[in-house]
C-alpha cells in the first residue's frame, strides 16, 4: 500500500508539478501507449458491448412484453448500458486486455535490470513508463465506454428492429428521451476513475515483482484480481453517490 | 595511471547488513581519475552490493561513498540523478530495453538529457556503435543479437553521454577472446585517451590484469588485498594466490550455507517443491 500511494504520489509530481520546473513528458509515447490500450482493444469492447446490448434488449423484451410495456426496452437497454454496464463491462475488458499486459511488461523490465538501467541513465521510470501508460489510459477508457455505449445501443435497436415491432426512428427517439446528460457523464465520471484504477494498480504491480517469471506471473494475477475488485467497489461506491444518496 | 591525483570516487567505512550478516564490513577505498579499478572476488562476496552502493541504487546501514566529491548516500533520488549524468554503467545482463531497437537504446540518454537535433544523436549512435564493433546493427531489436552483443550494445549505450566515469559488472564475460581483447582495447584507450576513469567487477583474470592499474579483491565481506596488477600477482595471501590462479583447493570455502547464500540473493528460502508435496509410504 506505501509503494502505491507512492507512485500515485510520484505520478502527480511528474503530471502536475514537473512541466513547470522545466521537466516536460514526452508526447509522442503517451500516442503510441493510447494506440495500445485504446485503439486495439476497440475491437473486443465492440464485440462484447454488441452482445451486451442485444442480450439486454432480448432480456427487456421477456420481462416487459408480458407487461405490456414493451416500448419501454428502448429506456432499459440505454441507461443501463450509459449508467452501469458500458463504464463496468468496458473496464473489465481493458483491465483483462491492457493492464495485465502492463502489468507483465513492466515487471519484466524490473526482472531483467531494465527498471535499474533506466535509473542508473539518471530517467526515472515513473516518468518514462508510468506516465505515458497513466494519461493514455485516462484518456482511452472513456473513449472506449462512449464508443461501448454506441455499439451496445446498436446491439438493443438490431434486436428491436428485426425481432419487434419497433422501427429505427421510434427506437433512436425512445433511446434519446430516456436519458439525459448526466447517465451519459456519470458514466464518464466512473470510467476516468476506473482508468486511474486500472493503470496505477497495474503499474504498482509490475514496478514491485520480484523473483524472475515466476514473480512476473504472481504479480499478473493480482493486478487483474486488486483492479477488478477495486474497480467494481468504486463502482457500487459511485453508483450511491451519484444515484442513491442524492 | 593517476594523472593528477583527484579523488573521483572516495568509500568510506562502508557497511551493509542484511539481517545480522555483514555482506559489506567496513570497507574504504578511493578511485583516482584516470585509473582503471577492477573488483574481483568470488561469487556471493560482495561486488555485486559494493557496485549498487557506488551506483546509488542501494543505501549503507553505515559509512559514506563520495562520487565526484559529494556523498551520495544522503541524498535525495532527483540529487542522485544529478550525479549520475555524470556516470555511465554496463550491466551484466546488457539491460537494454527490450521494446527499443539497438541503436533506439544507445540514442536514450542523448534524447532524454541532450537538446541534440536527431542528425546528431543518429551520428553519435552510430559512432559509438562502431567503436564496439557494431556498425549497421541500428535497427536491430535486442532479441535479435547475441548475448555478447547485446552486452557491448550496453557498452556504446553506457558511453553515449561521454562519461567521466564508467562502472562495468563483468564486461567480457560471455565475450570471445577476441571480442574480450577489444572491449580491454576500448577501456584502456578511453581511461587513457580521455581520463575516464573505470571501475570494473571482474572474475575473467586475463582481461582484469591487462586493463586494472589497480585491483582490490573481495571476501568475507571486507578487502582480502589490495595494490597494483604486479602486487595482487606477487601477493603471498592464499586466497589471492588460489583466486588468481582459478584452483580448486585453497582457502576460500567452495561451500556458501543457504543462510550466506540467501543474504546475497535478498531472497526468502523456499522449501523444496515449494513444501507442498510430501512423500508418504503406500498403505498394504
Amino acid at each position: 500500500m506505501k509503494n502505491y500511494i507512492q507512485l500515485n504520489l510520484n505520478l502527480l509530481y511528474w503530471i502536475l508539478i514537473a512541466p513547470f520546473t522545466g521537466q516536460f513528458f514526452k508526447i509522442a509515447p503517451i500516442f503510441r501507449q493510447m494506440v495500445f490500450i485504446g485503439v486495439r482493444a476497440a475491437p473486443m469492447v465492440a464485440l462484447t458491448a454488441f452482445s451486451i446490448g442485444v442480450t439486454l434488449a432480448m432480456q427487456a423484451a421477456h420481462s416487459l412484453q408480458s407487461l405490456g410495456a414493451e416500448m419501454y426496452i428502448p429506456d432499459l437497454v440505454m441507461l443501463t448500458l450509459l449508467r452501469e454496464m458500458g463504464p463496468v463491462l468496458i473496464a473489465v475488458i481493458v483491465i483483462g486486455r491492457s493492464g495485465s499486459a502492463v502489468a507483465a511488461e513492466l515487471g519484466t523490465m524490473k526482472v531483467s535490470e531494465e527498471i535499474e538501467a533506466l535509473e542508473v541513465m539518471a530517467i526515472n521510470p515513473v516518468q518514462y513508463l508510468v506516465v505515458p501508460r497513466f494519461l493514455a489510459m485516462l484518456v482511452m477508457l472513456p473513449a472506449l465506454t462512449i464508443f461501448g455505449n454506441y455499439i451496445g445501443v446498436l446491439g438493443g435497436w438490431a434486436v428491436c428492429t428485426f425481432a419487434l415491432d419497433f422501427n429505427t426512428a421510434g427506437y433512436i427517439l425512445r433511446a434519446l428521451e430516456s436519458a439525459d446528460t448526466w447517465d451519459l457523464y456519470s458514466g464518464m465520471i466512473k470510467s476516468v476513475v476506473f482508468a486511474w484504477i486500472i493503470i496505477t494498480v497495474a503499474c504498482n504491480a509490475g514496478l514491485n515483482v520480484e523473483g524472475g517469471a515466476e514473480g512476473v506471473g504472481q504479480a499478473t494475477t493480482a493486478s487483474v484480481v486488486q483492479a477488478l475488485l477495486a474497480m467494481l467497489v468504486m463502482n457500487a461506491v459511485l453508483t450511491c453517490i451519484f444515484f442513491f444518496a442524492a | 595511471m593517476n594523472s593528477n591525483g583527484e579523488t573521483i570516487i572516495e568509500v568510506n567505512n562502508l557497511v551493509r547488513r542484511f539481517g545480522d550478516r555483514a555482506v559489506l564490513d567496513d570497507i574504504s577505498f578511493n578511485v583516482h581519475r584516470g585509473e582503471t579499478l577492477v573488483i574481483m572476488g568470488g561469487s556471493g562476496c560482495g561486488k555485486s552490493t559494493m557496485l549498487r552502493h557506488m551506483i546509488g541504487s542501494m543505501k549503507p546501514t553505515s559509512g559514506s561513498v563520495k562520487l565526484f566529491g559529494e556523498e551520495i548516500t544522503a541524498m535525495k533520488e532527483r540529487e542522485v540523478e544529478r550525479v549520475r549524468l555524470r556516470f555511465g554503467m554496463l550491466f551484466q545482463s546488457g539491460a537494454l530495453l527490450a521494446s527499443l531497437t539497438v541503436g533506439e537504446n544507445v540514442a536514450l540518454p542523448l534524447l532524454q538529457h541532450t537538446n541534440k537535433s536527431p542528425d546528431e544523436i543518429e551520428q553519435i549512435v552510430k559512432a559509438k556503435l562502431e567503436m564496439v564493433g557494431l556498425t549497421g546493427f541500428e535497427d536491430l531489436k535486442p532479441d535479435e543479437i547475441s548475448g555478447g552483443m547485446k552486452k557491448r550494445v550496453g557498452l556504446a549505450r553506457a558511453l553515449a553521454l561521454d562519461p567521466e566515469l564508467l562502472f562495468s559488472d563483468e564486461p567480457t564475460s560471455g565475450l570471445d577472446p577476441i571480442m574480450t581483447a577489444v572491449v580491454d582495447q576500448l577501456t584502456m584507450k578511453l581511461t587513457q585517451g580521455s581520463h575516464m576513469t573505470a571501475v570494473v567487477v571482474s572474475h575473467d583474470m586475463t582481461s582484469a590484469f591487462r586493463i586494472a592499474t589497480r585491483m582490490i579483491m573481495l571476501g568475507h565481506g571486507s578487502i582480502v588485498a589490495e595494490g597494483t596488477p604486479d602486487e595482487i600477482r606477487n601477493s603471498p595471501n592464499p586466497e589471492v594466490q588460489q583466486f588468481i590462479h582459478g584452483q580448486a583447493d585453497g582457502p576460500i570455502p567452495l561451500n556458501v550455507s543457504q543462510e550466506e547464500h540467501k543474504d546475497h540473493q535478498h531472497v526468502r528460502p523456499r522449501p523444496f517443491l515449494g513444501g507442498r508435496f510430501r512423500f508418504h509410504h503406500k498403505h498394504p
